[in-house]
């Protein structure tokens, strides 16, 4: 969507209530992760949920649009999920002897800077909603050890009665090599 | 410890099964590592699919320093290191790309594809008479090698040649890069995951020479069932290919080990990826492809392994090339190269990636388990009082059949590869000549001089 675009989406007058309608839902989608409720997470996702992170790459001035990131759809990406395989992540931390993740972690997200981009039909009655954000995501485990991942998310987010549900989730984490042994917490 | 005080057998027990934490956390064995082991050692560079056109490059490791694998006019891959002769900034700071030149944003000298230093600015003001172009361009590998589109390369112009170095370990290494229906070749790189860990980076190539031991370690994926047919209801993290095989453990002269299996005489297809009909029945047909093409020789299939020093591999579900880069003693940059039949249908490529995706790496829901493991048993060695103690390389002790190359083979689950692996180790770190690091028996050695 184009700046003028946004911009005029910014000027309506339903933008500012949807706006913090749709930060709410965030907030309290994050809030569920950090407070290890993953069932009740989970119901917050779409059956057809997206929930992609590419790789992030070092090119040349030019090719950031064509070759900066890794596509959905092709290759190797960090995740490249549906819902069945997040709940499978889900289970796994539930078994108790998935070590990478027993002990929990202590996880912290922070999320600002949400906009709607976009709104299908219509900011009047939106059915879905693209919005982006930014995160800031801290993980302590068990003594030593601390990762802080800094990015920024694209969000589809799909009207369910009086909420919403995630359809589809990017998440552009701002590394190329990652600096952290592992990504075993949910974004 | 100075450098001409190192006695292996210090470091080393393999009579008694016993090797020092020290070489997992010692910054002088370290050092000694990035001098004397990766500046000789064969290494893994990257695949030829990753740069298929004229100009394209990829930017690459040998063990902490970067260098560049690239392809020229003539389609003559070529491997540099990644540093400009003047000052030494890097040339080429793009993962991957095409170019014409690679030009220092330093001073601009500029490099060819061929590594030839090509344009010097002011060259005739400040340099006529005093700079020799040819002996100015970018320092090349001392050998390189073209392996079924894999590239590897060592910085030492007398190493052996690639096919000596990999001795017996060829036929595993074939398994990961051969077509699933038993062409030779054809593989092709879909992707490369780059991590960094704080472990020694052996701890990661000791997994892949066979640590069969620690599959307990990944309950968790093979609880809840993540395979290729998990959702056909089938549990664990892979199929169940290997049920009626014979499990090997086999380690070569030059440090290589495998652990592989061979299927009975009177094998039949089992079924496997069988969460998509389609995926399903393309590996059924590259079962039966292979088993004709191959006859008897189809019934050794791959499972994991590690070429000496830091080259691992998967060879099957999942399949990739993974490199271990040191960093220090105590950090490790992880490379996992994935791969496919390049001319699979398209149906298959998507299934194996998302495979891939969800077991391999830092994102991997079983490597996650292995990170951990490595991580925190780094740390537990770093103490003055863990140090004293050795590790524990006992298992299956004696419990293995010398071979005709001068390796060994195991039929249980063994730690015989490590330590043969930690033998090889002490070799380069002594300064050993290449008849002795790739050598078991004396014809060999023979083989390896010429
Ligand atoms: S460092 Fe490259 S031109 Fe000076
Ligand atoms: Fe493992």
């Amino acid at each position: 969507m184009s700046e003028t675009l946004e911009r005029r989406l910014a000027t309506h007058p339903r933008y500012a209530a949807l706006q913090a309608e749709v930060a709410e839902f965030l907030f309290h989608e994050v809030e569920l992760i950090d407070d290890r409720r993953y069932d009740e997470w989970l119901a917050l996702l779409a059956e057809d949920l997206v929930y992609f992170m590419p790789q992030r790459m070092n090119v040349k001035f030019g090719e950031h649009a064509a070759r900066e990131n890794t596509r959905a759809g092709t290759g190797i990406s960090w995740f490249e999920e549906d819902k069945w395989t997040l709940g499978k992540r889900v289970a796994q931390i539930q078994t108790g002897v998935h070590y990478a993740e027993e002990p929990l972690s202590r996880v912290c997200h922070m999320l600002s800077n949400v906009r709607i981009t976009a709104a299908v039909p219509s900011l009047d009655d939106p059915a879905e909603v693209t919005v982006s954000s930014r995160f800031l995501v801290y993980q302590n485990r068990v003594e030593y050890e601390n990762y802080t991942f800094i990015g920024k998310r694209h969000d589809v987010l799909r009207r369910h009665g009086d909420s919403w549900l995630v359809a589809r989730r990017e998440i552009l984490l701002d590394q190329t090599v990652l600096l952290a042994k592992n990504l075993s917490i949910f974004f | 410890m100075s450098s001409s005080a190192f006695r292996p057998a210090d470091y080393i027990d393999n009579e008694r099964g016993l090797i020092s934490r020290e070489i997992f956390v010692n910054p002088e064995l370290h050092r000694q590592e990035l001098d004397k082991l990766f500046t000789r050692a064969w290494l893994f560079v990257g695949h030829e699919s990753q740069v298929p056109l004229a100009g394209d490059f990829f930017q690459s490791r040998m063990g902490d320093e970067s260098v560049i694998l690239c392809r020229d006019k003539a389609m003559q891959l070529h491997v540099f290191l990644n540093s400009c002769r003047h000052r030494g900034m890097k040339v080429c700071r793009y993962d991957s790309g095409n170019t014409s030149l690679f030009t220092c944003p330093y001073h601009s000298w500029a490099y060819g594809l061929d590594g030839k230093l090509l344009g010097v600015p002011q060259f005739r003001e400040l340099y006529q008479h005093t700079l020799d172009k040819d002996a100015n361009s970018l320092i090349t590998v001392g050998r390189m090698h073209n392996y079924k589109g894999a590239v590897f390369a060592t910085w030492d112009p007398g190493a052996p040649d690639f096919e000596t170095w990999l001795g017996g370990a060829k036929e595993h290494l074939d398994l990961v890069l051969d077509c699933r229906d038993g062409r030779p070749g054809g593989s092709e790189v879909i992707g490369v995951h780059k991590w960094i860990f704080p472990s020694n980076w052996k701890f990661a190539a000791e997994n892949f020479l066979g640590d069969t031991y620690h599959n307990i370690s990944h309950r968790s994926v093979d609880l809840i069932g993540i395979g290729p047919s998990a959702r056909a209801g089938v549990t664990g993290r892979r199929d169940n290919e290997m049920d009626k095989a014979k499990h090997i453990w086999a380690g070569f002269p030059a440090g290589h080990g495998v652990h592989s299996a061979i299927l009975p005489e009177d094998n039949e297809y089992i079924p496997s990826f069988m969460n998509d009909p389609e995926v399903e029945e393309y590996f059924r047909h590259c079962f039966y492809e292979r088993k004709r093409r191959m006859g008897e020789k189809s019934r050794l299939i791959p499972f994991t392994g590690n070429l000496f020093p830091n080259i691992s591999f998967h060879g099957r579900q999942p399949r990739n090339l993974c490199n271990w880069h040191p960093h220090s003693p105590t950090e490790t940059e992880g490379w996992r190269f994935f791969l496919v039949d390049a001319d699979a249908p398209a149906v298959v490529k998507d299934f194996l990636r998302r495979y891939y995706m969800r077991y391999s790496g830092p994102a991997g829901m079983t490597e996650q388990d292995d990170m951990e493991n490595w991580l925190y048993a780094t740390a537990a060695s770093r103490g003055a009082i863990a140090r004293r103690h050795p590790f524990n390389y006992q298992q299956s002790l004696g419990k293995w059949d010398v071979t005709a190359e001068g390796g060994h083979n195991s039929w249980q689950v063994s730690e015989q590869n490590p330590r043969n692996y930690y033998r090889v180790w002490a070799e380069f770190l002594n300064g050993s000549p290449w008849d002795v690091l790739v050598g078991g028996d004396p014809s060999y050695r023979q083989q390896a001089a010429q």
